[in-house]
């Protein structure tokens, strides 16, 4: 027991336990060196409780140690997944046969980090960017327990080593790309993001191009991604933050939004009206003014969804405060855009609880502007003949395209055939 | 507009321009413009059309520079873009003119989207090959220059897509320019553009000089074969197979074995995996020499490696590496070098793993020859026809036509039996299904006998499984198995049978009748369909079940071409007529269809169509059976009929391929 030592050996006891924990063994092996395992397990736990009990026994000579026995413990490639199909919504996950060593390595890890003797310029010497980088990519391991304390690790290496923020930050950006654009599939989405919400929140203003450029070029593309329920509530916090922090960034955030407004998945469809809806939360007036008409536009869609999820979310707006006073305010520009799908489904949606909201919210609309509303539905029938006219005339024109194309192909042909004629007739003679 | 007509040389050239301005730019840019999405994606799917009616010359200065102002879209509608203006170089005036389609492709080649940036990149390359060699310098190159060196990672992994179809007409300053740049990606900061470059490697060093590969591209290899990110590190194992094929034998054995060695060892799964999976592709590339010295001891590693999914891989290649291997040596080296491996593999704990194993293994039999294989190889296959996995079983047996060859299937008929009846029966109904697929083949090497004996009843138990996929594979099967056995053996064995089952009190059993005799009715010819089929056919007209009744219909329409003109005229018509006034509305629509093939039918015995003399009808093919009209499709009812019909038919087999609630009918 290191503690029993004299402070002349615990020293050397210290590092000693250390290097003994380095060696690893196979849990997929359950019944294998049975005894060995306890050991390490147990001295785990010394060493956990000797950093956290003890002021002054992280010295410099120990860092290398320290940092050599996380790396050969933690520092994997990850198994492929038992589940080739694993679908992280509805399979278990398949869960870390370590854990009982592993769990201890990284409790370690995390008491070396947070104790008061820990110091940073030593440290760096050994967690570099090549450490980082392992790290980093330990986010994708399937035991949602190991996420968890490498979420704490790395928050707090991004607090305290300044000299690996920017990387840690590309790093992410890199292994985001990947994700949306390569392989639609790193399991710690999720934690990654909970760690960026709290570093946009100490970016300072104004916000540097590179990080305006991760939120418009990873963060809004990451909603197209299949498995978007995983990580949404964190991902809509992080945008959130990026527009407290720089309200000009709101037009083109919403435009992202729409741009990639998902076309089939009602469930996704829900989850990003109540993203745009934490935006209208913050939203500045002014700003609000720049994107209502193509906003409206789509909430206009949403609302006369034949999912009713999907048009109860968005009916659910008008039962927020401030977003109805954004409304009022423009009700002149707003009025047009939902009025047709409004009173349409007034008329013909499906599900009765829509159509009690629908005429709830006619009713609020009416009573913002009711000379308006009225030109509205005394115009709406002539609208209606007017889109119909205008859908006759497109297929009109395409239908002349075509012609036009055939003709020129029988032109082309008839050229050919006449050449051909020809040809064959001088050949004849 | 003569000027016009002179320069082109596409198809958008011969008209004209003559009656374009019917349809200003403005209108179809509208149409380009519309707020849905759906609208301008079917507008640009139909970009050539436009471009028709526009003329090259417009095409030219108005619709390209309108096309490269639009970027900012849909990535559906850009995904269109891209793969149209692949096409378009006669569009635009044809090769003097394809350059001006580089701009709309550079901005689409820098989009975020895969997919988007995927396509672009394929048309470029397409466009590539249209350009001159001085376009080529003066247009393509300085634009694979610039996306090389692109801010955002998009436009670098774009441009490595490039570099290989400009390099081999590029002069040689241009090709070493092209070489650098190449060679800065490949250490680019971005693992996504390493990733782009590495997978373009072999191409890129496919295409260049034999000096240049040394000196260029092994050094690339090497590098990226040892990059931080196995993502990156796999893809040079990929390029390894076109590398190795450029060079000779001792340069392979300096420059490219080290890093192969190392990369069977990596620490990453992923990188061995790669090895493991192509490695008969490595094979051949490293010529025979280095497969005995390296790879056969690398490989033997990969069979016993730590992950299941590696050893799967290297699994999978067993047979093909054995084929590779010089004739002289083959059996001795498998015999003493890989087959304990195998042994080992065959009671693996990984399912997938024996599964991989199974699907090869029979094919080194004809490797390995009788003797061997009857020794070594006949205990490993019935072990692996016992193994627990159905699909083990089921690889076994799907691939017994290799060792038919070699030692009989005799030998292992004893085996076999109690196999493919477990299969038969097994409680997953894609695994019965797999095995219907086999028994034709296995019936052939079996031998009728043997399969009248043992088979015969399983392929009869088939046909009222409860799930409608395995009845439709059983029936296909008997097709076969008369195809197989001859007209003689269906009529003593199989028709009977069937045609029992138009009594089944279960209609859905009635109706496998039915589709047995559709499948039957041409390999039994015409005498025993008359006999025996249509008697049956004709009485289940008057079957309670409607379902039962409009297939009675399409039965008689499918079965028609077979009989003669008498059973048609005397038999077959009236009881179509009759089920023509059926109070189902699906049975009617079937029982007209089905009169109007008949009809037609009868018509062309009565009159036989003359070779030529009437030109004016159309398709008067005489060989083409005509395709039957929709009867009521003038009113557009057409579809709505079938799609019912359809729809009872794909409920009925829901209701019963879900298992759930079977029922049999009440009728």
């Amino acid at each position: 027991m290191i503690m029993n030592a004299t402070s002349n050996e615990q020293q050397e006891l210290f590092c000693q336990k250390l290097q003994q924990c380095c060696i690893l063994f196979d849990f997929m092996d359950s019944v294998s060196d049975l005894k060995s395992k306890e050991i390490k397990r147990a001295t785990l736990n010394e060493l956990v409780e000797y950093v956290s009990t003890n002021r002054g026994v992280i010295v410099e000579s120990a860092y290398s140690d320290i940092v050599k026995m996380i790396s050969a413990n933690i520092f994997r490639t990850l198994p492929p997944s038992d589940n080739p199909d694993f679908d992280p919504e509805e399979d278990e996950p398949t869960l870390e046969a370590s854990w009982p060593h592993i769990q201890l390595v990284y409790e370690f890890f995390l008491r070396f980090l947070e104790s008061p003797d820990f110091q940073p310029s030593i440290a760096k010497r050994y967690i570099d960017q090549k450490f980082v980088q392992q790290l980093l990519e330990l986010f994708d391991s399937e035991d949602p327990r190991e996420r968890d304390f490498l979420k704490t690790v790395l928050h707090r290496i991004y607090g305290k080593f300044l000299g690996l923020r920017a990387f840690i930050r590309k790093q992410i950006n890199n292994i985001f790309l990947r994700f949306i654009y390569e392989t639609e599939h790193f399991n710690g989405v999720a934690e990654l993001l909970e760690i960026l919400g709290s570093i946009i929140n100490g970016f300072a203003l104004p916000l540097k191009a590179e990080h305006k450029q991760f939120l418009m070029k990873v963060l809004i593309p990451m909603h197209t991604a299949r498995g978007l329920a995983l990580f949404h509530a964190q991902l809509a916090y992080c945008v959130v933050q990026f527009l407290e922090k720089d309200t000009t960034l709101t037009e083109p955030v919403i435009r992202g939004l729409l741009k990639f407004w998902p076309k089939t998945c009602s469930q996704k469809e829900v989850m990003f009206l109540g993203e745009i809806e934490e935006i209208l939360d913050v939203i500045e007036p002014t700003q609000f003014k720049k994107i209502e008409e193509p906003l409206f536009k789509q909430i206009s869609k949403c609302v006369s969804s034949s999912h009713f999820q999907v048009a109860e979310r968005a009916l659910y707006f008008w039962n927020n405060e401030y977003i109805l006073s954004l409304i009022e305010e423009n009700i002149d520009k707003i009025l047009p855009i939902m009025f047709a799908s409004l009173y349409k489904i007034s008329k013909e949606h499906w599900n009765p609880t829509i159509v009690a909201l629908v005429y709830n919210v006619l009713k609020t609309l009416m009573e913002m502007n009711g000379k308006l509303f009225d030109d509205l539905t005394s115009s709406y029938k002539a609208e209606r003949q007017r889109e119909k006219k205008k859908e006759l005339e497109r297929e009109e024109l395409w239908k002349k395209l075509e012609e036009l194309k055939l003709k020129k192909a029988l032109e082309k042909q008839n050229s050919a055939y006449n050449m051909h004629s020809i040809l064959s007739n001088t050949s004849a003679e | 507009m003569a000027g016009a007509s002179e320069l082109g040389t596409g198809p958008g050239a011969a008209g004209g321009d003559g009656d374009d301005s019917l349809y200003p730019i403005a209108v179809l840019i509208d149409e380009l413009r519309n707020e849905d999405v759906q609208l301008r994606l079917n507008s640009i799917k139909k970009l050539s059309t436009i471009a028709l009616a526009l003329g090259v010359e417009r095409t030219r200065s108005e619709l390209l520079p309108f096309l490269t102002d639009t970027i900012y879209d849909e990535d559906e509608v850009l995904l269109a873009l891209a793969e149209q203006l692949g096409n378009f170089t006669g569009l635009v005036g044809g090769p003097d003119f394809a350059h001006c389609l580089l701009p709309p492709l550079e901005n689409l080649a820098t989009v975020e989207e895969t997919v988007v940036r995927d396509k672009a990149v394929e048309s470029l390359r397409q466009i590539s090959q249209e350009h001159t060699p001085v376009a080529l310098e003066a247009y393509f190159v300085p634009l694979v220059k610039r996306l090389a060196s692109g801010d955002w990672f998009t436009s670098r992994t774009s441009a490595c897509g490039l570099f290989s179809v400009c390099y081999p007409r590029a002069s040689n300053a241009v090709k070493a320019e092209i070489r650098q740049q190449f060679r800065s990606l490949c250490s680019d900061d971005t693992p996504m553009v390493r990733r782009a470059a590495a997978s373009k490697l072999g191409e890129f060093a496919k295409v260049l000089e034999l000096d240049s590969v040394k000196s260029g591209i092994v050094p690339l290899f090497t590098s990226l074969a040892s990059d931080e990110q196995d993502s990156v590190r796999l893809l040079a194992v990929e390029a390894c197979v076109s590398i190795a094929q450029l060079l000779s034998q001792d340069d392979l054995e300096t420059l490219v074995m080290p890093t192969l060695r190392q990369a069977a060892e990596d620490k990453s799964w992923r990188v061995r995996y790669m090895v493991a999976d192509r490695f008969s592709e490595l094979q051949k590339a490293m010529g025979p020499k280095i497969t005995l010295n390296d790879l056969i001891p690398a490989f033997q590693n990969l069979l016993k490696d730590c992950e299941a999914e590696v050893r799967a891989a290297a699994a999978h290649e067993v047979k093909e590496l054995g084929e590779n291997l010089p004739i002289e040596d083959r059996e001795t080296i498998i015999m003493n070098q890989i087959l304990p491996y195998i042994k080992e593999l065959v009671s693996d704990t990984n399912q997938h793993v024996k599964s991989a194993l199974a699907s090869v293994i029979m094919g080194l039999s004809t490797i390995l020859g009788k003797e061997n294989t009857i020794e070594h190889l006949l205990p490993l296959f019935l072990a692996q026809l016992k193994d627990e996995c159905p699909e083990v079983r089921l690889n076994i047996i799907s691939n017994l036509d290799c060792v038919n060859e070699v030692i009989g299937i005799r030998q292992l008929s004893q085996s076999l039996l109690p196999a493919i009846v477990e299969l038969a029966e097994d409680a997953k109904w894609r695994v019965r299904l797999a095995i219907i697929e086999y028994m034709p083949l296995l019936a052939g090497q079996l031998g009728v006998e043997f399969f009248d004996e043992k088979l015969n009843s399983l392929c009869m138990a088939w046909l009222v499984d409860h799930v409608y996929a395995i009845r439709e594979a059983a029936t296909n099967n008997l097709m076969k198995l008369v195809q197989k056995f001859g007209t003689e053996w269906a009529q003593n064995t199989i028709v009977p049978k069937v045609l029992v089952m138009a009594n089944d009190p279960n209609y859905l059993h009635r109706m496998t009748t039915l589709f047995c005799i559709n499948a039957l009715s041409e390999a039994c010819g015409q005498e025993i369909t008359t006999k025996q089929m249509l008697p049956i056919v004709l009485k289940m007209a008057g079957d309670q079940v409607a379902n039962v009744r409009f297939n009675v219909a399409k039965s008689l329409q499918k079965i028609g071409p077979i009989l003669d003109t008498n059973a048609l005229q005397g038999e077959v018509k009236p009881v179509l007529q009759k089920l023509g006034q059926d109070e189902d509305m699906d049975v009617k629509y079937f029982a007209q269809e089905a009169i109007s093939v008949v009809a037609q039918r009868l018509r062309k015995l009565d009159f036989p169509v003359k070779d030529s003399g009437e030109p004016s009808v159309p398709r008067a093919d005489k060989n083409h059976f005509p395709r039957p009209t929709v009867p009521g499709e003038d009113m557009g009812k057409g579809p709505v009929y079938q799609l019912r019909g359809d729809t009872r038919d794909t409920l009925a087999q829901l209701e019963i391929a879900e298992l759930v609630h079977f029922s049999q009918s009440t009728d």
